[in-house]
Parts: C-alpha cells; sequence; structure tokens
C-alpha cells in the first residue's frame, strides 16, 4: 500500500508536522480544539502549539490550570457531547492523574452505555527519556493503557507518520494516548503539506530485510535503522517494522515479516517486565510464524528502573544503538 | 452595605430550609473576575410554588416521587428473588432531590449522576421498563445489559449517565458545559454527587476550573450523611458542604434535600443563575439514605433512632401532606397518584422481565465507536 508523501520533497521537524496537523483540523472542523497546561502564549511546555492561540484564539486553545484529572474529565466531557477535544498532558508522566477519567470513564462510556455514545478524544502526551529529566519526566506508560478495552495507544517515529496518524486520531471516535517521544521533536522528515490521515493499526516496514525482524516503535525506529545501516556493512540486512499503532496493532505485517526471516527482535524503551514487546512476543508464537522460527524470539527493552537522572545512568536504561546493534547481530548468529 | 452584613444575612437565609453561602471573605484590593453581585442567589419561598405550579405539574412530581420508591423496593424484592445479580445502590429517602431538581429543568437540559442514580433517571422523564431492562440485564435495556444499576444513560434524554466510581461524573460535567459553552447553547447541566466525593481531588479541581471558565452547570451534592460507613461529621470539618463553594468564587447553597418544593426552587434559582452566564453553583441537598450503602451494609455505623428520626422526614410523606393542605388535591387523589406509581413499576417489572438476554456473541466488537 502506498504511504503519503513518498516522493515528498518539504522536509519540517516532528514537532512541526505535529502542530500542522492540529492547525490543519482545527480550520477543517470547529468541534477540533486543544486543551491543556500553558499551551497559549507559552506555546506548550515543548512548544508544540507555539502560534497557534494567535489563530484559534483562547476558547479553543485552552490553557487550564495545573488540574490533570479535571483536563482529562474535560475532554472526556466534551468527546461526549460531539465535541472533538485533543488534551495535552505535558509530560506522560502526568497522565496518571488524568487515569480515572481515561480508564474509568472515556474508556468505558461507549461500551458501558450500549454503544450509544461515543468518546472522540486525543490524549497527546510527551513521552521518553533522554532530556535528564530524570524518573518522573521520562516515563513511557504505553503498556498500563494497553491493558484497557476501549483505549486506543499511537507512538508515531517519524515527521510523516506523526503527521498523518494524528489526523486519524483526531477523526477517530475512540480515546487514544497519542504518545510523542520528546527526543523526536526535533527530527526531520518528509512531510505533505496537505492533510492526509494515515489509519491507525497498519504497521509499515521501515526498511526491509532478510536476516532478521526488528519490531521498533516511537524513538527506537530511527535507532534500529541506525543500527540495521550499521550491521549492513558487516552484511547482516535487518528488516525494521515499526508498528506505529501499538493498539490495534498489525499482527500481519509482523508475522508476515518473521515468516520471512526466521528471527525477531522487538525494541522499546518501556521497561521490560509487562511491556508491550511481551504482547508481541505471544503474537508472533501464537501464529503461523512460530514454525519459520531459527531462534527464540527475542526483547530488547528498558531496564526495570526509574529513569535515572546522571547522563550514563540514563543512557545505560535504555536500549541505544550500540546495544540494538549487539543484540541484533547476536541473534542474527544465533544457531547457525 | 459592608461585607461582613452581606455574609450574615447571607447564612441566616431568607427562606425556609435554605441557607446561602457566599464568599465575603476577599482579601482588600484583590481583583476577581467574578462579580461580586454573581455571588449571591436569590432563593424564592418554597411555599410559593403550591400556588405557582399547575396541578399537573405538582401531581407529576408526586408521580415520580412515588415511581422512584417503588422502583426501588422492586429492585430490592427483584435481588432478593435472585432475579439480578451484583448490587445495587438505592436512594430510598431522597426522592425529593431527584424530583426537585429535574422539576427546574427545560425538556433539553442535561444532567450527569451517580452510581445512587435510578430516582434521577425517573425523574428525568427516562422510560420505566426500558430501565427495569437495564437493572436486569436485559438486551432492550437502556444500555443493552451492558451498564446495568450503576450506569443508566438515556442520551436522548439529556441523562448523559452514572457513573460508578465516585466523583467520576464531576470532571467529566465540566466538559459537558464547555461543549454547551463554546457551542452557544443556553442548555445547562445538573451534575449530582455524593457527599463522600466531596472528598476527592477530582472535586475540587472541577469546580476550580467550572469557575474559572463560568461554564452552565449546577453542581448537586447530595448529603446522604454518609460515604458507604463514613460519616460527614468525621470526614470533614465543616458542618455544611456547600461552604466549599467559597473556595472557587461560585455560590454554594444548602437546603432542606427532603422537602421537594425546597429543592426545585433551589435548582430553579441556581438554574437561572447559570444559564444567564455568571458561571456554576454548589447546591447542597440534605438528606439521608433509608438503606444502606450497598447490598454488603450491615448498617452498623448507625443507630436505630437516627434512622427512625429520618424517616419521619420521610419526603414523599411531607409533599403529600403539603398538597392536601394545599388544597391541591385531597388524600385520595394522592393516595391514586401513589398506586398508580406503584402499578406502572410492577407493569414495568413484569414486561421487563420477560425481554431477551443479551448474547456473549460478537461482544469484542462493541468496545470501540466505528
Amino acid at each position: 500500500m502506498t504511504e503519503p508523501g513518498e516522493n515528498e520533497k518539504r522536509e519540517v521537524s516532528y514537532l512541526e508536522a505535529v502542530r500542522e496537523a492540529m492547525i490543519q483540523e482545527m480550520r477543517r472542523d470547529p468541534d477540533v480544539f486543544l486543551m491543556g497546561e500553558d499551551v497559549g502564549v507559552y506555546g506548550g511546555a515543548f512548544g508544540v502549539s507555539r502560534g497557534m492561540l494567535e489563530e484559534f484564539g483562547p476558547e479553543r486553545v485552552r490553557e487550564t490550570p495545573i488540574s490533570e484529572a479535571a483536563i482529562a474529565g474535560a475532554a472526556t466531557g466534551a468527546a461526549l457531547m460531539g465535541m472533538r477535544p485533543i488534551m495535552e498532558i505535558m509530560f506522560m508522566d502526568f497522565v496518571t492523574i488524568s487515569m480515572n477519567q481515561l480508564v474509568n470513564q472515556a474508556a468505558k462510556i461507549h461500551f458501558m452505555f450500549g454503544g450509544k455514545a461515543s468518546i472522540p478524544l486525543v490524549c497527546r502526551a510527551p513521552a521518553g527519556s533522554g532530556t535528564g529529566a530524570a524518573a518522573q519526566h521520562c516515563q513511557s506508560l504505553e503498556a498500563l493503557f494497553m491493558n484497557v478495552p476501549g483505549i486506543k495507544v499511537v507512538a508515531p517515529s517519524t515527521p510523516r507518520d506523526v503527521k498523518g496518524l494524528l489526523v486519524a486520531s483526531i477523526r477517530d471516535n475512540n480515546p487514544i494516548i497519542f504518545m510523542e517521544h520528546k527526543l523526536l521533536y526535533r527530527t526531520k522528515g518528509p512531510v505533505p503539506e496537505e492533510l492526509y490521515a494515515i489509519p491507525l493499526g497498519r504497521a509499515e516496514v521501515k526498511r526491509e530485510g532478510r536476516d532478521l525482524t526488528v519490531v521498533a516503535y516511537s524513538i527506537m525506529v530511527p535507532r534500529a535503522l541506525e543500527a540495521a545501516e550499521q550491521l549492513a556493512a558487516e552484511g547482516i540486512e535487518v528488516e525494521v517494522v515499526d508498528p506505529r499503532s501499538l493498539k490495534p496493532l498489525d499482527e500481519e505485517t509482523i508475522v508476515q515479516s518473521v515468516c520471512k526471516t526466521g528471527r525477531v527482535l522487538i525494541i522499546h524503551e518501556a521497561p521490560i517486565t509487562g511491556g508491550v514487546g511481551g504482547e508481541i512476543a505471544a503474537v508472533i508464537a501464537a501464529s503461523e510464524a512460530f514454525d519459520y522460527l531459527d531462534a527464540p524470539i527475542r526483547r530488547l527493552a528498558g531496564l526495570n528502573v526509574p529513569i535515572p537522572y546522571n547522563r550514563t545512568l540514563e543512557r545505560a536504561a535504555v536500549p541505544q544503538v550500540e546495544d540494538i546493534v549487539a543484540a541484533a547481530r547476536a541473534l542474527a548468529l544465533e544457531g547457525r | 452595605m459592608t461585607r461582613s452584613s452581606k455574609k450574615n444575612k447571607a447564612a441566616t437565609g431568607a427562606v425556609d430550609g435554605v441557607t446561602v453561602y457566599t464568599t465575603g471573605f476577599r482579601s482588600a484590593g484583590f481583583r476577581s473576575a467574578v462579580a461580586e453581585a454573581d455571588l449571591s442567589l436569590e432563593v424564592a419561598d418554597a411555599s410559593r410554588l403550591l400556588e405557582e405550579l399547575p396541578r399537573e405539574k405538582l401531581a407529576w412530581m408526586l408521580q415520580k416521587m412515588c415511581e422512584i420508591r417503588y422502583f426501588e423496593e422492586k429492585a430490592e424484592e427483584l435481588y432478593v428473588r435472585g432475579q439480578v445479580h451484583g448490587t445495587m445502590h438505592l436512594s430510598i429517602g431522597m426522592e425529593a432531590s431527584a424530583v426537585g431538581s429535574a422539576m427546574a429543568l427545560r425538556s433539553d437540559d442535561l444532567i450527569i449522576h451517580h452510581h445512587r442514580g435510578h430516582g434521577h433517571t425517573i425523574a428525568k422523564g427516562a422510560d420505566i421498563t426500558l430501565m427495569m431492562a437495564e437493572f436486569l440485564g436485559k438486551e432492550p435495556g437502556y444500555c443493552r445489559g451492558r451498564g446495568g444499576s450503576m450506569h443508566i444513560a438515556d442520551i436522548p434524554g439529556g441523562n448523559l449517565g452514572a457513573t460508578g466510581v465516585v466523583g467520576s461524573g464531576i470532571p467529566t460535567s465540566v466538559g459537558i458545559a464547555l461543549a454547551l459553552h463554546m457551542r452557544g447553547s443556553d442548555q445547562v447541566l445538573l451534575s449530582f454527587f455524593g457527599d463522600g466525593a466531596s472528598n476527592l481531588g477530582e472535586f475540587h479541581e472541577a469546580l476550580n476550573m467550572a469557575s474559572v471558565w463560568k461554564l452552565p452547570v449546577v453542581f448537586i451534592c447530595e448529603n446522604n450523611q454518609y460515604g458507604m460507613s463514613m460519616s460527614v461529621k468525621r470526614s470533614m470539618n465543616i458542618d455544611r458542604i456547600a461552604k466549599r463553594a467559597c473556595a472557587y468564587a461560585i455560590p454554594g447553597v444548602s437546603v432542606d434535600g427532603n422537602d421537594v418544593l425546597v429543592v426545585c426552587q433551589t435548582i430553579k434559582a441556581a438554574v437561572e443563575h447559570v444559564r444567564s452566564g455568571k458561571g456554576p453553583v454548589l447546591v447542597e441537598n440534605v438528606t439521608y439514605r433509608w438503606r444502606g450503602h450497598s447490598k454488603s451494609d450491615r448498617n452498623l455505623y448507625r443507630t436505630h433512632e437516627e434512622m427512625e428520626s429520618w424517616k419521619e422526614l420521610c419526603p414523599i410523606k411531607r409533599f403529600k401532606e403539603k398538597l392536601v393542605e394545599a388544597g391541591v388535591m385531597d388524600g385520595e387523589e394522592a393516595e391514586a397518584i401513589d398506586q398508580e406509581a406503584k402499578a406502572t413499576i410492577d407493569h414495568a417489572a413484569e414486561e421487563a422481565l420477560a425481554f431477551p438476554e443479551p448474547s456473549p456473541e460478537n461482544l469484542e466488537d462493541e468496545v470501540y465507536a466505528p
């Protein structure tokens, strides 16, 4: 299937792509609005909404008190009324304060009310480590939401994906946790200027290869691609599959890739125990790919630690390019 | 008028059963976005409603209160007979709060409420058979048997649903009211919750946000004296929950929640205040739940005497007496309304019991909206 902007020349940053998606959707649909702490004059903690207040005014670029439960409640209630709120949580860590509204209200209302209401809500959550902000500003909490029926989880890795997936998320009629990795904000890539949506639940093979499959999302995609480049010099061809949305998960693309390569390494930044990698591994193990496996399914993920402050410790806590190179090389050679 | 005299006047209350709390402790020189005048709420004498409202409206109020009472007695009976599973939270003794509040609304106004929510649903005009069907977990029920007693919603009827986690509807109501505000609607929202919920952080975040944004919502705290077994006397060091409004610069009103006319007159004033764009109001309906918190409750935390003393203040009995005293109807007519309500409930239960059960087929397909 063709992806939007394959021959696109225009390059913008991930951050600008997020902003562009919001602006274009807000121009298109008066029910879409942005709400969160410091999203107005300040432009949001990471500057994502800079300039939006000037265009849309304080009603639709709505600054809130520091009240994450009420922000999530306000988004849930507005969505229940048919609006399409985008709530920005300053750091994904703070989403824990919103959990009651997101998990017990937003996720449940459609089902619990017999399908007679829906909650079209996007919770944008800057996530991940690498900024030196330590244990309470660096978490990747996607796994918490994976186990909640009613919520979708999206974790884009490129500027083009983040725009198309945010547009699709805004138009989706369900509550969505939309993870934006802080280290990706400054990365640049081709992004079509026109409005386009990339459907949730469709993975993309970011690099083709015959020797092993790496399943990676968010910040781990550029790291996996860099590792694949290094391994190619050694003659190891890595296929990198980016699920892009974790729930719904494009199981088919992952399974097909593993059938082809016979080896799979699943990578994420969040702690390994109870992480998304376990779920993906189980999906592969229960699929036809099982018969094609030439080595055990391997995972490379964050250590089971809070993110430490010290730069060396912080790097050690989550997979880096050199870790991916080592793990992928070992797996490619395992049992040969 | 000086601040202190205004406060005293407000706290005294001009009307029986109604106490209005306003801030009045602003520091000198503090400039607030809230006009001093917007902090007050004038509640008219409730007994006037006996003259002002047409007989059929007054009869409707009695009918709904009786329907709530009989619905819950029937619910209890079905439970004892093993025809429902799970638990339920009964509002017997609190009927005036639901009916008086709903009476103050326009038909297109909205409500959001809580786990003890049968009364609000009936008062908002739900189809009782479909409600009973939901209670029984049947496919034709309001939520197709997926929600049950704690989650009855009637979206087209303006009932945006009951929440089972104490206080969870309060932040959600900020969003509902925000949508009304952003769309320039003149509809208002009544947001019901209990005394226990007012100790949650979500309550305080929500009231503050609704106040800052001047949203069209009346927060109605049904103070039935206990959060499960925890008495309000032990869970907070203030005597009236309405006083919490002062912290958010919105009017706070505490009323006799067992007098349906007082509730109605107060909510009318609150709704008018809210509809005119002055921002939210907090109303505390002081009442009492006769039954236990849920089916596991053995009433170990309160005395028989206390429970009996509140039964003396039965909202249905009091309203009937007022209607007869005022000559709106005689005792026989009141009794006829009562018996008709009983028949309505009996009939609804009979019909709903015969409804089909939902099928577990394709259950996972219902989790996400298309």
